[in-house]
């Protein structure tokens, strides 16, 4: 009992609980929509973790989200809202793309360039919105919605210029090869490769059917760096006295404004290589004509949330969350049920992250019951008085 | 004691824990119909849970409580409400941009038919209510405008709308100036003589006196008894509250000031709005003096030391430390030279409440190599530093290294400012309301503090609302109204008559 007590007292209690309330619901909106529920979560967990293919396509999705999820959760714990993911990602694929189709050299250069082309691209943006707050005062939610579109249609007049136009297309040029992070993406074609892979189905599964790539890697590294920075690191300390207490902070002489930007300037870099990875990573490698925002930075606020705002804690839960996207898919094709399921699934975990306090309440709850118990216990025992 | 119709409020074996930390243990309350009731006790005895408690906040583990003689299951707010109990917090519940009227009725409007709001009718009664007590309150004044007297009052005016018998004032004065204290004492009487009951929660022993008729007392939790205040007095109470002798007069040595180390020249500071609050100030503070800036909250004092810390711009003038101008530069460079600053108010200045008491420690100067090398904090140091402060000035639990500081009581979060100020030693160490807040035994660390500082060679410039304070810390005595020195004194100079007429402006300069 005292495990459980303690366990429930753990901020991961809560989005775990989350994750269980969002399958029940999930389950009774099958149920009354007349599907199986218990078909249907085998169908989503068939599509999500059934093959090789399957898997390396989860972790594909969610190399974007752990990014931009990283982004938010690093800047909320600096006291800043950053909802402006989506158009620092936008504006890091805009970058890569451009210079990516510009410049054509050695894969050694080429990468790093384009990849950096991005994270310059998110991190101005991420910069300028922190620069907005620090100097003017402007609320960081106002600015980040505002660029958000601002970096759309920048997208795609980019798109439709002529300098990067592929004709008879909605998209651009895609970049140069030398620039892709696909894993060995050039040798998986040849037939040396495909007889390499004969013997290994699995491996041939992931590498030739789907875009693996290493953007993966590089995301989890980032995340347990932006959590290393927070926690053990000097700027970290600052970053965060800032975001729990401006006033204190500037009284004891941190420079607020500059942690701000700062702290902009880092949450939209790591936003801006989410966009880099996705250019480099996979097809088509380049940008293309949006209609509406896609959704990469928005999904990474609600990693960022079920994570409990913690950078590490992005990397679980946006494999859940690309799990449950991708996954969601074969619900669709197997059981005939609308993937929106899996939409509300996703913003009932979402929504029932508030649970912090419900689970505490729980913990208080079975505390005082054993207290109880163990104060009857003691009455009972008749020598215990003397 | 039995239980009767001749108490308003009766609270009997109140048992309160919270995990296995026990808060209340079986304390008793006997609060007389048509008293005024002081709760008198350390920070953190229990006191405001006893109160939340009555006011159906929490819920007693044990115990009974009685209204009027009467078994009560005081389950909500609500419930407390019901019954004829008010309570009045510390920090006020009210909307800032309402006016005085819209406060009161909020939650229980005066409507017509169809549920129109009747404004008119409210006002109405409002004004009545404020007339029949004499509170002197515009039910028109939109809270913002208003001082933090008048809020006051119309949080009691919201209390007694409701139909209050008993009004619960949670550390009423705390946030008022000694006019307005008076003010509010004379309410206070004027209310149980028009047949309602008043407890006042407090660790203010001067207040005690002069404004209640019988004092419990609560020390860590456990009910101490007891006092008729007409038969009791300032060192008695803290005595029993501390639960040993406390020291009510500052010992200290005569001073040995040397050099000028703070030096203010004709300071001009204008507020947010561009009014000056500071005019044309001169300030001298030597090495090894307390110098203490006498004067009401409003005066000039807020600007003051944000501008001698660099937060605010000035408009004219010089602020000198140790021959360096310093004015209008940044926190950083005025804490550089040695300048070290306990704030008034802690939790807004001087803490970032969730984190760690060791993270809190070093908030000026956790770049220095000390703390890490290059980019990283080492933890390990930090938590060494950490602790040998904590036992040097007893911040209390003992092992808080770790803790959030939001964790801690008011008194040991304030020995935690002053211990990592004092650790800097600072050539001039600016006090501002260094005492807010914070109970007797607290208060008597302080002050020791502040000696040591000055004897050690410190300037000390102690600013503070509370003129005891001043009148008994201070080697010199300065006195601020509307932004100017108005009078300057040596300590044993000058009485409280005095001070108080030029702090009021009363003053022939």
């Amino acid at each position: 009992m005292n495990a459980v007590i303690k366990f429930l007292k753990k901020p991961i209690a809560s989005s775990l609980l989350a994750i269980l309330v969002g399958f029940i619901v999930a389950a009774v909106v099958l149920a009354v929509a007349g599907y199986d529920p218990i078909g249907s979560f085998a169908a989503l967990f068939q599509g999500a973790l059934g093959k090789p293919k399957y898997i390396a396509n989860v972790i594909i999705k969610a190399t974007p989200i752990l990014l931009t999820g990283v982004g938010v959760a690093f800047a909320f714990q600096t006291g800043l809202f950053n909802i402006g993911a989506e158009g620092q990602y936008i504006a890091a694929t805009i970058l890569s793309s451009i210079v990516g189709i510009t410049l054509d050299l050695p894969a050694v250069l080429e990468i790093p360039l384009v990849i950096l082309a991005g994270v310059a691209g998110g991190a101005a943006l991420g910069a300028f919105i922190g620069f907005l707050k620090a100097r003017f005062g402007i609320h960081e939610v106002i600015t980040s919605i505002m660029t958000n579109w601002i970096m759309l249609y920048l997208c795609n007049f980019v798109v439709m210029s002529d300098a990067f136009h592929k004709p008879n297309s909605t998209s651009a040029l895609p970049i140069h090869s030398s620039g892709y992070i696909t894993i060995l993406h050039e040798w998986k074609t040849t037939d040396a490769a495909v007889d390499a892979l004969a013997g290994v189905p699995w491996l041939r599964e992931a590498l030739l059917k789907t875009d693996l790539n290493a953007g993966f890697i590089i995301a989890v590294l980032v995340a347990v760096a932006e959590s290393i920075l927070l926690a053990r690191t000097k700027l970290g300390y600052e970053l965060r006295a800032v975001g729990y207490n401006k006033d204190a902070a500037l009284f004891a002489g941190i420079p607020v404004n500059r942690s701000i930007v700062l702290c902009m300037l880092i949450s939209g870099a790591v936003c801006g290589l989410a966009g880099a990875l996705n250019i480099t990573g996979i097809a088509p490698h380049t940008i293309t004509l949006l209609a509406a925002q896609e959704g990469y930075g928005f999904n990474g606020l609600s990693v960022a949330f079920i994570a409990g705002c913690s950078c590490v804690g992005c990397i679980p839960a946006s494999l859940l969350f690309s799990g449950l996207i991708y996954g969601g898919m074969s619900v669709q094709q197997v059981m005939g049920a609308p993937s929106d399921i899996i939409n509300i699934m996703i913003g009932t975990i979402v929504f029932f992250i508030a649970l912090p306090a419900v689970t505490r309440r729980i913990a208080e709850w079975l505390e005082r019951r054993q207290e109880a118990k163990a104060a009857a216990g003691d009455a009972a025992l008749p020598g215990k008085e003397a | 004691m039995e239980v009767s119709s001749e108490y308003a409020v009766q609270m009997h074996g109140i048992l309160k824990k919270f995990g296995a930390f026990t808060a209340l243990d079986h304390v008793d309350l006997d609060v007389k119909r048509q008293t005024v009731h002081a709760i008198l006790g350390e920070n953190g005895a229990g006191k405001t849970t006893l109160m939340n408690i009555l006011y159906g906040l929490y819920q007693a583990d044990e115990g009974g409580v009685f209204i009027n003689g009467e078994e009560a299951q005081i389950t909500s707010p609500t419930e407390a409400i019901r019954r004829g109990i008010g309570m009045v917090h510390q920090h006020f519940m009210l909307v800032e941009n309402f006016t005085v009227t819209e406060n009161i009725i909020l939650g229980d409007e005066v409507c017509g038919a169809a549920g129109v709001l009747d404004m008119k009718k409210a006002r109405e009664e409002v004004l009545a209510i404020s007339q029949e007590y004499g509170f002197d309150v515009d039910p028109d004044a939109r809270i913002e405008d208003i001082s933090v007297g008048m809020q006051q009052r119309v949080e009691i005016l919201k209390a007694l709308y409701r139909g209050a018998e008993i009004l619960i004032l949670d550390e009423p004065t705390a946030v008022l100036t000694p006019p307005e204290i008076e003010k509010l004492i004379e309410i206070m009487h004027d209310l149980t003589s028009k047949g309602k009951t008043i407890i006042i929660i407090t660790h203010k022993l001067k207040e005690i006196l002069e404004s209640a008729d019988e004092c419990s007392i609560i020390r860590r939790g456990v009910y101490m008894g007891k006092v008729d205040v007409k038969e009791s007095n300032e060192t008695d109470l803290a005595s029993r509250m501390v639960g040993r002798n406390v020291n009510l007069k500052v010992e200290k040595t005569k001073a040995h000031p040397g050099e000028v180390l703070l030096s203010i020249r004709r300071l001009t500071v204008a507020d947010e709005r561009g009014i000056d609050q500071v005019r044309e100030l001169d300030l001298d503070v030597r090495s090894g003096e307390i110098v203490g800036l006498a004067g009401i909250d409003g005066n000039g004092q807020q600007e003051l030391v944000d501008a001698i810390c660099s937060l605010i711009k000035v408009k004219a003038g010089r602020i000198m430390v140790g021959g360096h101008e310093v004015q209008n530069t940044t926190p950083r460079n005025v804490f550089e030279h040695a300048v070290a600053t306990i704030p008034s108010d802690r939790h807004r200045w001087g803490l970032v409440l969730p984190m760690m008491v060791e993270e809190n420690t070093v908030l000026e100067r956790h770049g220095e190599d000390l703390f890490g090398k290059g980019i990283m904090l080492d933890y390990d140091k930090l938590h060494e530093y950490t602790h040998t402060l904590v036992e040097r000035f007893d911040i209390r639990p003992s092992g808080c290294e770790q803790e959030r500081m939001s964790g801690l009581s008011g008194g040991n979060q304030q020995k935690a400012i002053i211990a990592r100020q004092v650790s800097y030693v600072p050539d001039i160490l600016i006090a501002f309301q260094p005492t807010r807040g914070l109970d007797v035994g607290a208060i008597e660390f302080v002050h020791k503090t502040l000696i040591a500082e000055r004897d050690r060679g410190a300037a000390i410039l102690l600013i503070s609302y509370e003129l005891d304070e001043v009148m008994d810390v201070s080697d010199t005595i300065d006195v601020i109204y509307h932004g100017k020195i108005v009078g300057s004194f040596e300590q044993g100079t000058v009485d409280e008559k005095e001070l108080g007429l030029l702090m009021a402006g009363g003053g022939s300069q």
